[in-house]
């Protein structure tokens, strides 16, 4: 074997230019073979002929602060329906001049959701400030006490609605979950047979049935006089349908656990309430941290069918929108900004859940 | 130390495990049986107060609503029971025809985002992100609303192709005439797959005896395509079709697929088809890089490499995600209530309404879903059982 | 020292190159890994290379059955020439074989599918002789009783012999190892290492990326040294565990002989 062996360090190169650089970047990802490269042409193509139109229409050509007589005559988008019904499809029928209210509502859930990306701000005091905020919210919503005139749930609407939705929605399904989890697992039969039930009952059927269901059944199930309104049997609803999917969410972390963290709590004399309230549902909860996120973007979208049971959540608001008959024509335009409003709040917190895992998995 | 196995002490019962399990559990049986009776008898009595029926005999009435589409014949006259069944076809149907064009979309969307060509797999993780981050509904009302504000109507469609006319009533489409030859050209198309089978089996021996290999996909597709296309020449080529006319306000002939169809499945392929990419993404990226290395080591080519190597690891990972997938599709197309396409919610709905009874409808419309659901769960169970990878 | 081992005089003398590499750099974007490689290796020689973590060893492997593509220089392997030729490509992989230091042996097959693999699909045996090759290189690695088993029942020392065995169904020239016992448990190591002497001891062209200098000194014809892309230091295992020329040299030794 000859080996030509080097005294010296040898001097680092540069590479060759067709290999690295803007050139060598194009190379290797845009024109990498003739397969490569004719998708490369092809794929240019179709944006060339599909976004300038897209553009010219929605901001070029657009109109946006104009009646809708003069958004008619135009050619380009009609944004006018968003900027003159603003507050309506934010708030829906909320009074007028009581719109700072949910306003502040919203406000008070964002900063609490802003501080609570930070890990390290998880503290007990942060679980209570949460729990203040939701109440504070809920009595900003409601008012009647402390000189806030009452507004009856029937007027709620809009964003708020939608809010208020998921996130009690998803506070109430968690604890219900992690329950019905913890009886999937038990060992007695009757318990595990009932949860087993429910879970998969639920996860069966679509949700637009149980959003029938908390509509038109539960009034049925009530004696008489006694009546729940809408938007209370719109959540019961939805608590009940997102507590199945926590459950299996949850199941899937006490299945991770590993059983001598069960042994270990037996043999220091730990009863099973203890056992899981200290050891195992702490670290089972935080392995499923990502998923959960994930159903917390799932009840936000699902919150947009109580559309279908009238309530009148962001996309009804919108809807009541088009079909005035100055704004009728226009579903484009309310439907594309409702959806940009959707696209935020589940990207933002997609994008947080794919951050954690990231952190999680380093961490373990 | 004494042991008198014979006067073992006894434990009291309130501290026996056992007894105590049985306590839970019976205590448990009882609130939910009383939870149970509580609401049955509120609803009873409700039931009774506002004049409402009970039980299922309202499924042999006269329905007396009409149903826009339908697979098989009905008319006002014909009974609730015969409505839901046209339901639950119109329900099959876009499922069915949802879920192959999902299934097509998503993979291909799936092995474009993992694609060397930087645009394409750009491109692709914007398809995915946006329509995971949109709730279907509003994809629905979006697509439905293009139809009847964007679409001109049937005087003034749009006609990209010959034959082909977009408006406002819908998408309509020629299609060939009925002739006896298509009917031969589905035996071929039949006898075809079957032939396949047997190619394949053929194939597979004589390589394992003599180890040359047959292009056994290229000429399965060559045959499927050819052996209806030589009955049709064999038939007399017979090219009628039913091309639609204007004729008055609207289009006879041809095939018309409603607005609300067509807006219902585009919805929910293009929605359902963002999560199918993901999985199947995430399936051929859990085949570890080292499988790859070790199989072009070897010599195999590329496609050899996929079809021995990767696929067979990497459908595992994906067929269970996809499976719920399918499921979820299902129940999505529920929201065509919402559309006014008449699937099997949309008809149990007026049925509510008309009958008033709500709780059998809402039983039915649960119990129909959980079909759907129960099978799906036993069909993958049964599935990774099979596949599962042998370990310690 | 074994005695039977040739000296590296003797083998340029009687056999041909085996693998040519000249001249070759090879780049990871912006990172210059190899700086100019040449190097000669002979049919029946044996090779080990050692070095640092990032010295270009694995790479430079790796590059010879175009798992890595080099960007100037050649690479000979068998009078072919290594290039974006695809059928030149096909050609040197079915001659050099390589045993991974994860093993990756295909999970989905049986030991014996997984060695079958390769004739069937690339030299075209039919499965009936390839199950009989199969057996007997089993047997040479002595393994034969799992062959109905699946990679996962196995250990990792028995997971490696296997991707030997597999290595060396396709009948290759030229047998590449990536630290082939770095993932191995203490105990597991030493069967491995008999296969690969056994393997050494009836000629088998042999390249090792490894630190088992034990190995090294009893089978080896050469012990090179890279660091920072270079072929530092070149000679017999004696001379080089005993008088390292350079200091690079010296110090990675003081390293890994504790």
């Amino acid at each position: 074997m000859d080996a030509y062996v080097q005294d010296k360090p040898a001097e680092e190169l540069k590479p060759p230019v067709a290999s690295v650089g803007l050139i060598g970047w194009i190379r290797a990802n845009l024109f990498n073979g003739w397969f490569n490269s004719l998708l490369t042409i092809v794929t240019l193509y179709f944006l060339w002929i599909v976004v300038p139109p897209f553009i010219r229409w929605a901001f070029i050509d657009s109109v946006w602060n104009t009646t809708g007589a003069v958004c008619r005559n135009a050619d380009g988008a009609c944004w006018s329906i968003i900027t003159t019904n603003f507050r309506f499809i934010l708030f829906g029928f909320f009074p007028y001049d009581q719109q700072w209210r949910p306003l502040v509502a919203m406000l008070l859930l964002f900063g609490l959701l802003f501080y609570s990306r930070n890990r390290n701000h998880w503290t007990k005091g942060l679980g209570y400030s949460w729990i203040a905020g939701l109440v504070g919210m809920g009595f900003l919503m409601k008012g009647g006490l402390f000189g806030l005139p009452s507004v009856e749930s029937t007027q709620w609407g809009g964003l708020p609605l939608t809010l208020l939705l998921s996130v009690f929605g998803l506070t109430a399904a968690y604890p219900l979950g992690v329950i019905l989890a913890l009886g999937r697992q038990s060992r007695m039969p009757a318990i595990r047979l009932l949860c087993v039930i429910y879970i998969e009952l639920i996860r069966g059927v679509p949700l637009i049935s149980l959003l029938f269901m908390g509509s038109i059944i539960f009034p049925l199930f009530l004696p008489e006089g006694i009546t729940i309104n809408k938007i209370l049997r719109a959540q019961a609803a939805i608590i009940l349908f997102t507590a199945a999917y926590i459950a299996e969410v949850v199941r899937g972390g006490l299945q991770a656990m590993q059983r001598g963290q069960y042994e270990a709590a037996e043999s220091i004399g730990l009863n099973y309430f203890l056992t899981m309230r200290l050891i195992i549902l702490p670290q089972a909860l935080k392995i499923v941290i990502p998923p959960t996120v994930q159903q917390l973007i799932s009840a936000f979208k699902d919150t947009s069918l109580v559309v279908i049971i009238a309530l009148f959540d962001l996309l009804k608001t919108s809807q009541t929108v088009l079909s005035n008959p100055e704004w009728m024509g226009f579903s484009r335009e309310a439907y594309i900004f409702v959806a940009i409003l959707y696209f935020l709040g589940c990207f933002s917190m997609a994008n947080y859940s794919r951050k954690l895992e990231k952190e999680l998995s380093t961490e373990n | 130390m004494q042991t008198e196995n014979s006067q073992a002490e006894k434990v009291p019962f309130w501290l026996d495990p056992k007894m105590r399990a049985i306590v839970y559990q019976i205590g448990t049986l009882c609130m939910v049986g009383l939870l149970a009776y509580y609401l049955v008898s509120n609803t009873l009595i409700n039931l009774e107060r506002q004049s409402i029926a009970t039980g299922f005999g309202f499924l042999h009435k006269e329905s007396s609503f009409e149903i826009g589409e339908s697979l098989i014949s009905y008319s006002a006259a014909s009974t609730y029971g015969r409505a839901l069944i046209v339901g639950a076809l119109n329900t099959l149907l876009v499922s069915f025809i949802g879920i192959i064009l999902t299934v097509i979309l998503g993979t291909v969307i799936g092995i474009a985002r993992l694609s060397k060509n930087w645009l394409v797999s750009k491109l692709a993780a914007i398809y995915i992100e946006f329509f995971q981050d949109i709730p279907v509904l509003l994809q629905l009302f979006f697509f439905y609303a293009l139809f009847y504000e964007i679409l001109p109507s049937p005087r003034q469609a749009l006609h990209p192709f010959a034959g082909v006319f977009l408006c406002n009533r819908g998408l309509v489409f020629a299609i060939p005439e009925f002739h006896l030859t298509h009917a031969y050209m589905g035996i071929s198309f039949l006898a075809g797959c079957i032939a396949i089978y047997f190619l394949r089996r053929w194939a597979r021996r004589r390589q394992a005896k003599t180890g040359r290999t047959f292009p056994v996909f290229s000429v399965s597709v060559g045959m499927l395509v050819l052996l209806p296309g030589i009955t049709w020449l064999a038939g007399g080529a017979p090219t009628a079709m039913s091309v639609p006319e204007l004729k008055g306000f609207n289009f006879q002939g041809g095939v018309n697929v409603s607005p609300e169809f067509s807006a219902l499945l585009l919805g929910l392929v293009l929605y359902t088809a963002a999560f199918v990419a993901e999985a199947v993404r995430a399936g051929i990226q859990a085949v570890s890089k080292g499988q790859r290395e070790a199989a072009m080591s070897i010599g195999l080519r590329p496609n050899r490499v996929l079809q021995l190597v990767i696929l067979p690891q990497a459908l595992r990972v994906i067929i269970p995600p996809l499976t719920s997938q399918m499921l979820s599709l299902t129940k999505n197309s529920s929201l065509a209530v919402a559309i006014g396409y008449p699937d099997f919610v949309s008809v149990a709905n007026t049925t509510i309404n008309q009958t008033g009874q709500s709780i059998e409808g809402v039983a039915l419309i649960m119990l129909v879903y959980l079909i759907f659901s129960l099978s799906t769960s036993a069909f993958m169970n049964w599935y990774n059982k099979r596949v599962k990878l042998v370990e310690r | 020292m074994n005695e039977e081992t040739p000296k590296s005089t003797d083998m340029q003398a009687i056999e041909e190159p085996m693998i040519e590499i000249i001249d070759m750099h090879k780049w990871f974007g912006e990172f210059h890994v190899l700086r100019g490689i040449d190097l000669t290796i002979h049919k029946k020689e044996r090779i080990v290379i050692c070095g640092p973590s990032g010295s270009g060893k694995s790479t430079l492997i790796r590059c010879i059955n175009r798992l890595e593509e080099h960007q100037r220089g050649k690479i000979i392997v068998d009078g072919i020439e290594l290039t974006n030729n695809l059928k030149n490509i096909e050609k040197i992989r079915a001659e050099v074989g390589m045993v991974f230091q994860h093993f990756n042996l295909f999970p989905h097959l049986t030991i014996v599918d997984n060695l079958a693999l390769g004739p069937i699909w690339v030299r075209k045996v039919p499965r009936k002789e390839a199950e009989e090759a199969a057996m007997h290189y089993l047997e040479k690695v002595h393994i034969a009783e799992q062959a109905h088993k699946f990679p996962g029942q196995l250990s990792g020392g028995q997971q490696q012999r296997v991707a030997i065995a597999r290595s060396l169904c396709m009948s290759p020239r030229v047998m590449l190892f990536d630290e082939p016992t770095s993932a191995l448990d203490p105990e597991m190591i030493k069967e491995v290492l008999d296969v690969m002497i056994e393997l050494a001891q009836e000629g088998m062209t042999m390249i090792v990326v490894t630190h088992e200098m034990g190995f090294a000194k009893s089978v080896a014809h050469r012990v090179l040294f890279m660091d920072f892309g270079q072929i530092v230091e070149s000679n017999t295992p004696e001379e080089f565990f005993e008088n390292p020329q350079h200091d690079r040299t010296k110090l990675f030794l003081s390293q890994i002989l504790h």
